[in-house]
């Protein structure tokens, strides 16, 4: 089992949900989040004072998935996400050791 | 069924009297001519009833100007009002940081209630009693003698009530607008008791020495006639340097000016900026104190300079940092509304044009500039723009007024209007308006020292360290303005 974390562009978001959803990947989190990469914000204006806002507005989604998906996640992310400018956000993927489903204690892969 | 015939019987009453009273009165107006009518002299009986019905029609006519100013004053009250809350309270609760927006707002509506009260009690008082040429009596303490009835030394056609809450109104506004110079660091306390004090010892007097009887500044008969038709030295000069001499004796906000402190919300602030556009009307058209021609003239001078202020700063704004900003154009409208304030009745529309765009681009100027070069903390710019644009806009005033809009020197005999402004070729009074700047800086910085001085040694004008940066919310009001999770 693969944890598969993406920062997204907020406005992203709508897109990269639908193509997980046709990629078969049902279950995600979605976090309101604040960063910067190496884009390094921008910069506002209020009577005259410059203002720098480094950390911009995100969403971060978490989704776990079996190994097999994780080609496919990653792509359908991608291809949701992309616009080949600064600030299109990231992709972080790392071993999750367990899942269990509260209800009914179900674990493993079939938790998910 | 009984009452359905009194009812009837009610209405035929209230519907068959005024014809018949009408009946009468033409029947007394118009005696019935005899055949001799021509040729017999006059009787004493019929210039008796000629003397009736011009006074009868006198007395209508005044009741009915009467009712129309009345109707406007009220109007014109309400509008004042609604400047402070919830225009000033939208505008500058948007600008400060959303830990502090409660404090802020509070700190405007505390003015609305305990202005209210200090002016029933002796504002009103100080204000427009008789005293001398520089504050007023105590004839009207708690009201005495301020009935329904109106005091012909102000206001001939409105109720002296009408006056005396209309004038309320900008008494309350004034001290709220110094609140903006020292957002997000006083104490609620020491706020009341320092605007409170401000209040009668710096706002009444100047309001006396410009509009009271005797005044010392006043138009008509003052030692130096200075022109303020709704309130630039007495409102914006005097809250604008009040502010500027607060915030700098309060010293900077932690962490100002490197961290960033952004407004929070430019949403309430634009709502606030345009609630103040509004009200401004009853500020200005109803300082006519009546619904005649001239509160039109001040009516569309005060709409005209904020749209020009609000073209000239966010043009200036666009040159200067290259994007122009909604609170730009929103604070070049507020800049041109105090402009015009005490030229409002005085000048000719294009004048008005003229005093916007020059205050749109000058107070941008305060603001983008000498603020950042001088290194004072006045958070939310109420000196750049009250203290700044008043000063401008009662200099103007004495460069823009004409006789032909108000004839604020009085007739010649020929019935011309005496020469108002420089522009009538009275250029002499520049320099009366200059006196009338003078003082009002100088009353404003010397009251406002003095009772800060008193205030911190009494009660202490700043909040903790730790309850500046908790807020004002929280540390003063134990409350937030928004709770996301309630």
């Amino acid at each position: 089992m693969l944890k598969i974390e993406a920062v997204l562009q907020p406005s992203k978001l709508d897109a990269v949900k639908d193509a997980l959803l046709d990629a078969g990947i049902e279950g995600m989190t979605i976090l309101e989040a604040r960063g910067h990469g190496r884009q390094k914000g921008h910069t506002e204006f209020y009577r005259g004072r410059e203002y720098t806002v480094d950390l911009l507005p995100k969403v971060k989604i978490e989704i776990v998935v079996t190994d097999e998906l994780k080609e496919k996640a990653i792509q359908a992310i991608i291809g949701a996400a992309r616009t080949g400018r600064i600030g299109d956000g990231k992709i972080f993927v790392s071993r999750v050791e367990e899942a269990i489903r509260i209800r009914n204690d179900e674990r493993g892969e079939t938790a998910l | 069924m009984f009452r359905r015939v009194s009812l009837l019987l009610l209405l035929f009453a209230c519907l068959g009297i005024p014809p018949l009273t009408l009946a009468q009165a033409t029947s007394s107006a118009r005696p019935v001519p005899s055949p001799s009518a021509a040729q017999a002299p006059v009787t004493q009986a019929q210039i008796a009833a000629l003397e009736q019905s011009v006074r009868t029609a006198q007395t209508a006519s005044a009741t009915a100007q009467s009712a129309a100013d009345n109707a406007w004053m009220l109007v014109s009250a309400a509008l004042v009002l609604l400047m402070t809350g919830p225009g000033l309270a939208l505008f500058y609760g948007g600008l400060v940081r959303k830990k502090n927006i409660l404090g802020t707002m509070m700190q405007s509506f505390a003015m609305m209630g305990l202005v209210t009260i200090l002016w029933a009690v002796v504002g009103y008082s100080l204000a427009f009693g008789h005293g001398n040429a520089f504050i007023g009596g105590f004839e009207h303490v708690f009201l005495r003698g301020v009935g329904l009835t109106p005091n012909t030394d102000y206001a001939a056609t409105i109720p002296e009530q009408t006056y005396m809450i209309y004038q309320l109104m900008f008494a309350i506004i004034t001290p709220a607008l110094i609140t903006g110079a020292f957002a997000e660091r006083m104490k609620f306390s020491a706020m009341a008791v320092f605007l409170s004090l401000w209040s009668l010892l710096v706002y009444s007097p100047m309001a006396h020495m410009v509009w009271g009887v005797g005044g010392f500044l006043n138009a008509n008969g003052g030692h130096v006639p200075s022109l303020d038709f709704a309130g630039g030295t007495v409102v914006h000069i005097t809250s604008g340097v009040s502010a500027l001499v607060t915030c700098i004796y309060l010293g900077k906000r932690i962490g100002y000016p490197h961290i960033n402190m952004p407004p929070h919300s430019m949403v309430l602030s634009f709502i606030g900026a345009c609630l103040l556009w509004v009200g401004w009307f009853g500020f200005n058209a109803g300082s006519a104190l009546g619904s005649g021609p001239l509160a039109t003239s001040a009516f569309i001078n005060t709409h005209f300079a904020a749209a020009a202020a609000a073209l000239g700063w966010t043009i200036a704004e666009w040159i200067h940092n290259g994007k122009p900003t909604a609170l730009g154009a929103i604070s070049g409208a507020v800049a041109g509304l105090v402009a015009i304030t005490p030229a409002s009745g005085f000048v000719q529309p294009f004048a008005a044009l003229a005093i916007g765009l020059i205050a749109g681009v000058f107070c941008s100027f305060m603001v983008f500039a000498v603020k950042s070069r001088l290194r004072y903390d006045d958070s939310l710019d109420a000196f750049g723009v009250h203290g700044a644009g008043g000063t401008l806009g009662a200099l103007l005033t004495g460069l823009f007024a004409t006789g032909a809009i108000n004839a604020a020197f009085g007739k010649n005999a020929a019935g011309a209007a005496l020469p108002t402004g420089a522009m009538d070729g009275h250029w002499s009074q520049i320099l009366n308006q200059l006196a009338g700047i003078g003082l009002a800086w100088g009353i404003s910085i010397v009251g406002t020292l003095v009772l800060l001085f008193v205030v911190d040694k009494v009660i202490g004008l700043r909040v903790s360290p730790e309850e500046e940066s908790a807020g004002l919310d929280l540390s003063q009001h134990g409350e937030e303005g928004y709770d996301l999770n309630a």
